[in-house]
């Protein structure tokens, strides 16, 4: 049965492939296309962590990443203080 | 009752937008529909061409928007159709011998007449496009599922929001079922899902569009193509109506079918 099954078996799954690849480059393509999505993502971001602590807002730093695999939002944020 | 514009556009060239605008257009007026077609693609006409038209040019877009005539002078009737009329593109200007403005105006000039107003857009996303969606009140992404395609609309429906045009509906163009069911392309699920736009329509490759290019008859017009009946379940849905899509598995050979029962 094995035997008969390799015979019929789809190996090649390119259009996975294409998947992947295409949502991994529209990650970026849109990120870039709209112009305020970092800075706006950037202020919220620190609207947010400045309820809990006092941060270097002008060397944070946000970035996305990616390599073949996948995408990543880094971010560095120097955290002067914590709040009680 | 004011007309409806609809633009079809995809940012990718060779996708199918002329040929779906075509049978898009035909197949509203073979529903009794008052149907300009606007051939947006200044310099590179076509629109003209795949409807058989091309012989009966005088006036053209820009001596429309030029005022050197008027838009009645322009509008090529169609004979084969009730109510189905072409304002062609010039061939020897650029594109921006219009502006948006000027587009904008004359759709809103054509909605008093017509049910609907269909403008094939260029491919592309400078003057052509800018020009080609000012008057447009809904649009149609044509895709075929390839990489680049898919990458060029996802741009293109960016654009369309960003200039305020809602809801933008996809037709997925040249389908290649065999090659789908190998996995050696995308399927409609795979694309409707990155795009993430409602789907108008789905259209198999189909070796009877050339035919139908090559005379000048658009397929909506005779039956028995599944390109023409795919077109024509597009135009339903346009009017409203709810069609299922037609299923594409009519080319199962006998190895397909016994795969289908493996896997099961």
């Amino acid at each position: 049965m094995d035997l008969i099954n390799r015979f019929f078996k789809d190996d090649s799954a390119s259009k996975e492939r294409a998947v992947e690849r295409l949502r991994l480059v529209l990650v970026h393509d849109r990120a870039n296309v709209a112009p305020g999505l970092m800075e706006a993502l950037k202020e919220e971001l620190i609207e947010v962590i400045s309820k809990y602590m006092d941060i270097d807002e002008d060397s944070m730093e946000v970035t996305l990443n990616s390599g073949d695999l996948s995408a990543s939002l880094v971010a560095n944020i120097p955290v002067k203080r914590i709040r009680r | 009752m004011s007309g409806k514009v609809i633009v079809v556009t995809s940012g990718k060239g060779g996708v199918g937008k002329t040929t779906t605008t075509a049978n898009i257009g035909a197949g509203l007026a073979l529903r009794n529909r008052k149907v300009v077609l606007i051939d947006a693609d200044i310099g590179l006409r076509n629109l003209d061409v795949v409807m058989g038209l091309e012989n009966r040019i005088v006036f053209d877009l820009v001596n429309v928007v030029e005022k050197t005539c008027k838009i009645k002078q322009a509008l090529i009737k169609d004979k084969r159709f009730e109510n189905l009329f072409l304002l062609p593109a010039a061939q020897t200007r650029e594109k921006d011998s219009i502006k948006p403005e000027q587009m904008k105006e004359l759709c809103e000039e054509l909605c008093k007449e017509f049910d609907y107003i269909i403008i094939d857009c260029p491919a592309g996303i400078e003057q052509g496009f800018k020009n080609a969606i000012a008057g447009a009140d809904q649009a149609i992404i044509i895709t075929t599922p390839d990489v680049s395609a898919v990458r060029d609309a996802d741009r293109i429906i960016g654009l369309l929001q960003a200039h305020e045009i809602p809801a933008p509906r996809l037709i997925v163009n040249r389908v290649r079922q065999q090659m789908v069911r190998k996995g050696d392309m995308m399927d409609i699920d795979d694309v409707n899902d990155i795009l993430a736009i409602e789907l108008l329509g789905v259209v198999p490759d189909d070796e009877s569009i050339i035919v139908s290019t090559n005379r000048g008859e658009p397929s909506v017009m005779e039956s028995g193509t599944k390109a023409g009946t795919a077109f024509r379940n597009i135009v339903a849905r346009i009017e409203g109506e709810e069609v299922p899509l037609m299923s594409l598995d009519y080319d199962l050979g006998i190895f397909d079918k016994i795969r289908r029962f493996m896997k099961k």
